[in-house]
């Protein structure tokens, strides 16, 4: 126990203080962006990650992050909303949309649910070029910059827009996001609530004739999911300060569940580790120029031909990576 | 009116030859192919090279995309799916190397064939008009005759030879039909390459009037996926109705829904879900369980 609660402190040492002294002292500070963009998927993955722990594949987080983004968007330049307000905003729209689509739809298992999930991402792309406020393909640009947030009149963080280094702030921004929604998440896998889920996972009608409310918790279990994936949206707007229908199309719901994969399904940390993986190794093979998807790619099939079961599944000496 | 439904019915039938594939290859291993977009458009890209460039007649560019196609899905089931369901724990591992392998055929596609929009030239000139109450081009008509052929071609396959029986047997019960002495392995390359190729022959087929490009892919999957949720996944019927339902309602919604903007794929969607809510399997699809 001991143990783990050194590697969670070792964890967080890095993140907050030896990352931000790295980046410093050797300079590379477009490094951040690339670490802060880490995070917010990782916040994104980490719910695709729940909706697998009650066994469903859920290629659909797109649609939500894109959907927060837009409330985020949408609240911030028209009704004048603080930044900080619209992140629970977005991420509470996006869970409320869920459970209207995840009613019908979760009633879907395996390959079912994987389609119709991947269907709403390019739906939801659809209807943001549609709709009469989000201003088409143009997006909603120039958004402002998130202003100070004050507690009680105490300024808790001071305004982006007079940071000497707003990157160092959305970083560190972003990390505490993902942090607090690891934290969420681990808890959420060892509560009553995770058990009821693993429950699900592994045979649906089983837990229901013992009485596991079945419905009942795919959709709350959906809810979070789409709640996170709606606050990765929400703080990309932010950074970027722009939103277009296509800043989160289907690519990107494969790629979070592609995240899930490579980490590993069994672990809560996996979907951290995927995207750290995939995303940096993704930049570091930029200098490939033109055959970087290529080997992307073939890099990503080789993996799945080696570790089927994840990265993560190396350290899983029990040999059981459920 | 006539010609919204006769629209509808030419793309329903394109439509069904895409959804075809698909839903074999998923009967038959449980694989939901994601690169399936990616092989229509390389087979698009074969024949444009075959045809256009090479100077050949349209024909070998549709047998060199089938070909090629069929070469290339049996290759990905023997070195790719195959060790991969054996391995791992869950079933969904597949679904990793499907993208991974539709990302290595987008780079491959950009690397040989280029980001252009590629077509080529007409096959029939001319342009059959009753009335002006239907209006159709004569080698829209062409595509859709031979689309019409090779669904029934594929229908016949599938129910009175060997091999389409060896691959029903598998689709019912892959143990089964193991059991009965069915090799198992080798109607699974046999069909992924069948689905492979029906891919391979829209795109050629469709190089013609469309024209290919690239960024067709992704777009093109999604539509398959919508239509094997309408006919349910597995099973042959439904991703021909699927195919010509999905079909229609493009081109009826195409026409009736133009007023409000471009929300055709909304009110698809939409009525999916109230329909998946009543149907969860789909027209035609075998409830699970």
């Amino acid at each position: 126990m001991n143990k783990q609660i050194l590697g969670i402190l070792a964890f967080l040492l890095g993140v907050f203080v030896l990352v931000p002294v790295l980046i410093a002292a050797s300079g590379r500070w477009d490094l951040y962006y690339t670490l802060t963009s880490v995070a917010l998927l990782a916040i994104g993955s980490a719910g695709v990650w729940l909706t697998f722990y009650i066994g469903r594949i859920n290629i659909g987080q797109g649609a939500y992050a894109l959907m927060g983004g837009y409330v985020s968007a949408v609240l911030m330049t028209q009704a004048g909303v603080s930044f900080w307000a619209t992140i629970p905003l977005a991420g509470l729209f996006c869970a409320a949309t869920s459970v209207a689509i995840g009613l019908p739809i979760l009633r879907l298992r395996g390959v079912y649910f994987a389609m119709i999930t991947l269907v709403l991402t390019e739906v939801t792309r659809l209807t943001a070029l549609a709709l009469p406020f989000t201003n088409g393909a143009k997006g909603i640009t120039s958004i402002p910059l998130p202003g100070a947030l004050e507690v009680f009149g105490i300024t808790v963080i001071p305004s982006f827009a007079t940071m000497a280094n707003p990157k160092l702030g959305f970083y560190l921004l972003a990390a505490t996001l993902m942090v607090l929604t690891y934290a969420a998440l681990w808890r959420i896998v060892n509560s009553r609530l995770g058990h009821l889920c693993r429950s699900l996972q592994q045979n649906e009608e089983l837990a229901a004739s013992i009485g596991v409310n079945t419905a009942y918790l795919r959709v709350l279990a959906y809810a979070i999911s789409s709640f996170f994936g709606g606050l990765a949206g929400a703080v990309f707007v932010a950074i970027s300060q722009s939103i277009y229908p296509s800043s989160f199309a289907v690519a990107d719901s494969v790629n979070f569940m592609l995240y899930c994969f490579v980490g590993g399904l069994g672990f809560v940390g996996g979907p951290m580790l995927g995207t750290f993986l995939l995303y940096f190794g993704w930049d570091l093979l930029s200098f490939a120029k033109q055959y970087q998807l290529l080997v992307y790619s073939s890099a990503m099939i080789a993996l799945m031909l080696v570790l089927p079961n994840g990265v993560l599944s190396l350290f899983d000496r029990k040999g059981d990576g459920k | 009116m006539e010609q919204i439904l006769a629209n509808g019915l030419y793309l329903g039938a394109q439509y069904a030859l895409i959804a075809l594939g698909l839903t074999l290859i998923f009967s038959l291993m449980n694989v939901l192919n994601f690169a399936h977009g990616q092989m229509y458009v390389f087979g698009g890209f074969v024949t444009y090279t075959v045809v256009a460039q090479w100077g050949l007649p349209f024909v070998v560019g549709l047998v060199a995309s089938a070909l090629i196609l069929a070469v290339m899905g049996a290759l990905i089931e023997v070195f790719l799916f195959r060790p991969v369901i054996r391995k791992s724990k869950r079933d969904e591992s597949t679904m990793l190397l499907a993208a991974g392998i539709a990302f290595f055929l987008d780079a491959a596609i950009l690397l040989l064939f280029g980001e252009k929009q590629r077509g080529v030239p007409k096959i029939v000139n001319g342009v059959f008009n009753w009335d002006f109450r239907l209006i159709m081009p004569y080698d829209r008509i062409l595509i859709f005759v031979l689309a019409i052929a090779l669904i029934v071609g594929f229908i016949a396959l599938m129910q009175y030879s060997k091999t389409g029986r060896a691959m029903r047997a598998l689709a019912q019960d892959r143990m089964a039909a193991q059991l009965m002495g069915v090799d198992v392995d080798r109607y699974s390359m046999i069909g992924f390459a069948l689905g492979a190729m029906l891919a391979g022959l829209v795109g050629g087929l469709l190089v013609t009037i469309t024209g290919i490009n690239l960024g067709m892919g992704g777009p093109t999957s999604i539509k398959a996926f919508l239509m094997i949720m309408i006919g349910g996944a597995g099973v042959i019927s439904g991703a021909i109705a699927g195919g010509f339902i999905l079909g229609m309602m493009e081109s009826v919604g195409l026409t009736v829904l133009a007023v409000y903007g471009d929300i055709t794929y909304l009110v698809i969607f939409a009525s999916l879900m109230v329909f998946l809510a009543f149907r969860p399997q789909g027209l035609m699809g075998k409830p699970w369980g």
